[in-house]
């Protein structure tokens, strides 16, 4: 059918997919922007963005009626009164745990792009070096000074706030004035600086937030209420419809289609090209062909082999890009929920202004240069310092004025981080369809089989050791570290699955993210990752995204694809 | 919340973690979900009396008190809709145990003691909660009822914005901003 034809389809609206939607479109092709769920649209539909925590009936705790909905999502910060109804449908869209896997997905237009933590950092050259130094898993087909100008065009246009350092681990980029610290934490980053002998580093956090109004997309600049989450009124934060859906509607070449979930890639097994891709109507069960030059997934990491294991599987059992035998392998996530937290003496006379929607950030020490701990790769910490506020002890009053007087004040500073560990790709750590259980939509689901190993374990002992050491050397007082235990995927930064390498036998993307088995269906979301740094990857996936749009389009009008 | 801020749920106000509701840390170590649902009401009075428990504790100064911030109608609320059976079985048990100990005390109902005795009667009954929490035995009734009056009463609009400070757009941030006892804290949750 001539009117369901399109130059290029691209498959979720996540960050991932609204970049290459943004970038397609730009470049003149007729784009099918497919999103599974509803659409949301900016501002007018984000209807918790002005609330307060008292307008919430129970102050945006979540409800035993919500738990019982979101087993998943309840297992974690995530289940909440003001983000409900923006995460995927539990009952509608199970999956089954051969070990636990915590899932926390985003059905909707803008998907994880909305609830994102906004932590914008680069890949460094000792990352993309990592798995062919240290001879785990496969080379990375890309090094640092490829993606890099695509880093630099991302955060132009994104926004990202944050200063730069100068430091080999963590390259500076393309960034808005930073958010600032707060006077603590100004301090502890000298102390750090001077105890470390200048190998620690605590630092402003990159954020995709911007400080300065950027008029051209129509986005103000951050007005510091600190509900990123909710969607924001003044599209302070980068999220795909304050920033890449715009820009793509813009064009006049887009076409959004909410409510359509890609059940399989279409494959022309004699020309060895995807020929568009099938979609199943959410709403009405309906079943649509849609045909394409190019197909992009970004149906985020673990859907877009959900749908590549559900294609051309008359040619290969196990699905599109099977036959590397790494379609599903080599899960990876942050690891995390480890730490420290102390208090800090002496600001009693200094409080803020403003609810900053992040905090510092120590970039990665461990393993680098000639440090060599018995484990491989590091991590990096997030944190803040605060004053406590009235969840606070006040042993000195019980009950009555007293009490409430001495809570209506802020309390002492405290100074807290979290690490975030690199884990390895491991093989056997993977997904698979498990046909016995069916979605909704009666389509077969995806089974998780992911742990965190020895490397992982130790690792944790110095993510918590150094993280109590670090914070005494601020001047931190009553240090406590801490491991409040984590299961594979609470960190939300899915990875792996279908990852780029240099050769077909031991990969399922080439180095432009090009499914090798089918040249023009590009995976450039979370799934692409050959290992994981220890920064979180958001970044990575817009740069990957539009340096392979560029490779795409190009291919494209050299009759290659 | 940021899962920077992870690390800040740890600690509450009754030395133990705030009963449900907080899905961190109430996890499944009281909920028993194929439990039949038990059914709890509130009567008018019972709301009456966790409003004078809570103006106890945090009672109307030169600012709003708990009943202004109607403290007691939020517990049912939140007692009903977040606690598991297990935890509302708690919080209902305390009712009946708070009127006769205030009886065997004082030969009366609590609602019928003056402003002195209350005070007394509810700071004595926290010192039994926190001894509780520390002696690793089960939890006190009043321990909930106290975490529901500080959390009930400092997300309120009045706690919010009357007791503690609050601006909506704040527009900018100020790192360093001097501060002098006596200012209210931010009313960030």
């Amino acid at each position: 059918m001539a009117n369901n034809h399109y130059d290029a389809i691209v498959v979720g609206s996540g960050i991932s997919g609204g970049w290459a939607a943004k970038e397609l479109t730009e470049k003149g092709l007729k784009v099918l922007l497919l999103e599974r769920g509803r659409n949301i649209e900016h501002v007018k539909d984000y209807q918790n963005a002005n609330k307060e925590v008292w307008d919430y009936p129970h102050r945006d705790k979540p409800t035993q009626e919500m738990i019982k909905k979101y087993p998943v999502l309840s297992r974690d910060y995530p289940l909440n009164e003001s983000t409900y109804g923006m995460w995927a449908d539990e009952q509608k869209n199970p999956y089954t745990e051969t070990k636990r896997f915590d899932w926390y997905r985003g059905y909707h237009v803008g998907g994880r792009s909305l609830l994102w933590g906004r932590q914008s950092y680069r890949l460094s050259p000792m990352d993309f070096e990592a798995n062919a130094r240290d001879g785990i898993a496969v080379d990375w087909p890309i090094r640092y000074d490829d993606i890099a100008p695509w880093y630099d065009y991302v955060e132009k246009y994104a926004g990202i706030a944050g200063t730069r350092e100068g430091l080999d681990v963590l390259p500076d980029g393309q960034f808005l004035p930073p958010i600032p610290l707060n006077c603590v934490e100004q301090d502890a980053a000298k102390r750090i600086e001077k105890a470390f002998g200048g190998q620690r580093h605590l630092i402003h956090s990159r954020t995709a937030n911007i400080t300065e109004a950027k008029p051209e997309q129509g986005r103000a600049n951050c007005q510091y209420r600190n509900k990123c989450w909710l969607g924001c009124p003044f599209g302070a934060y980068f999220s795909t419809q304050s920033s890449t859906l715009p820009a793509a509607v813009k064009t006049g070449n887009l076409t959004l289609r909410p409510f359509s979930i890609v059940s399989q890639v279409l494959y022309d097994k004699d020309r060895k090209r995807a020929t568009g891709v099938e979609v199943i109507d959410a709403e009405t069960n309906q079943t649509y062909e849609y045909t394409a030059d190019v197909v992009f997934l970004n149906a985020s990491t673990f859907n877009s082999t959900w749908i590549l294991m559900n294609s051309a599987t008359d040619v290969w059992e196990g699905g599109l890009g099977s036959s590397s035998g790494e379609l599903g392998h080599n899960v990876m996530d942050h690891h995390f929920r480890c730490g420290a937290s102390g208090e800090i003496e002496g600001y009693e006379d200094k409080y803020y202004y403003g609810r900053r929607p992040c905090g510092f950030y120590i970039p990665r020490f461990r393993n680098v240069g000639d440090d060599r701990r018995p484990y491989r790769r590091g991590f990096g910490y997030q944190g803040s310092a605060s004053r406590e506020n009235w969840d606070r002890d006040v042993a000195e009053f019980e009950v009555g004025a007293d009490l409430k007087n001495a809570l209506s004040q802020p309390g002492g500073w405290t100074i807290g981080m979290t690490a975030f560990g690199e884990m390895l790709p491991y093989h056997e750590n993977r997904i698979y369809l498990n046909k016995s259980v069916k979605d909704h939509w009666g389509l077969p689901v995806l089974a998780m089989d992911v742990e965190i190993k020895d490397n992982e374990l130790q690792m944790r002992k110095d993510m918590i050791q150094d993280a109590v050491d670090i914070l005494e050397a601020a001047g931190a007082k009553n240090v406590q570290g801490g491991d409040w235990g984590y299961a594979p995927g609470q960190g939300i930064h899915e990875m792996g699955t279908a990852r780029m390498g240099r050769d077909p036998k031991t990969s399922v993307l080439n180095s432009f993210n090009q499914v090798w088995d089918a040249p023009n269906v590009f995976v450039t979301d979370g799934a692409c990752m050959t290992s994981a740094s220890c920064v979180n990857p958001s970044l990575t996936y817009m740069a990957l995204t539009a340096r392979a749009v560029d490779h795409a389009v190009k291919e494209l009008k050299k009759g290659n694809l | 919340m940021n899962r920077r801020e992870l690390l800040k749920l740890i600690t509450a106000a009754t030395g133990t973690a705030m009963i449900g509701g907080t899905a961190v840390l109430a996890g499944c170590s009281t909920g028993n979900r194929e439990e039949k649902p038990l059914t709890y009401t509130f009567s008018d009075e019972d709301v009456r009396v966790l409003d004078e428990v809570a103006e106890t504790i945090l009672p109307r100064t030169d600012t709003p008190g708990a009943k202004d911030a109607e403290v007691g109608a939020f517990m049912k609320v939140f007692v009903t809709d977040c606690y598991t059976p297990q935890e509302q079985a708690l919080f209902h048990s305390g009712l009946p145990q708070l009127e006769a100990s205030a009886q065997e005390r004082y030969g009366q109902g609590f609602m019928a003691l003056t402003a002195e005795q209350r005070t007394e009667f509810i700071r004595d009954l926290d010192r039994e909660a926190k001894a509780a929490v520390a002696a690793g035995g089960p939890i006190h009734y009043f321990t909930l009822f106290k975490q529901l009056t500080l959390f009930g009463f400092f997300t309120s609009k009045v706690g919010g914005t009357d007791v503690l400070r609050y601006v909506a757009i704040p527009g900018r941030y100020d790192g360093c901003m001097p501060y002098e006892e006596g200012d209210p804290a931010w009313a960030t949750t």
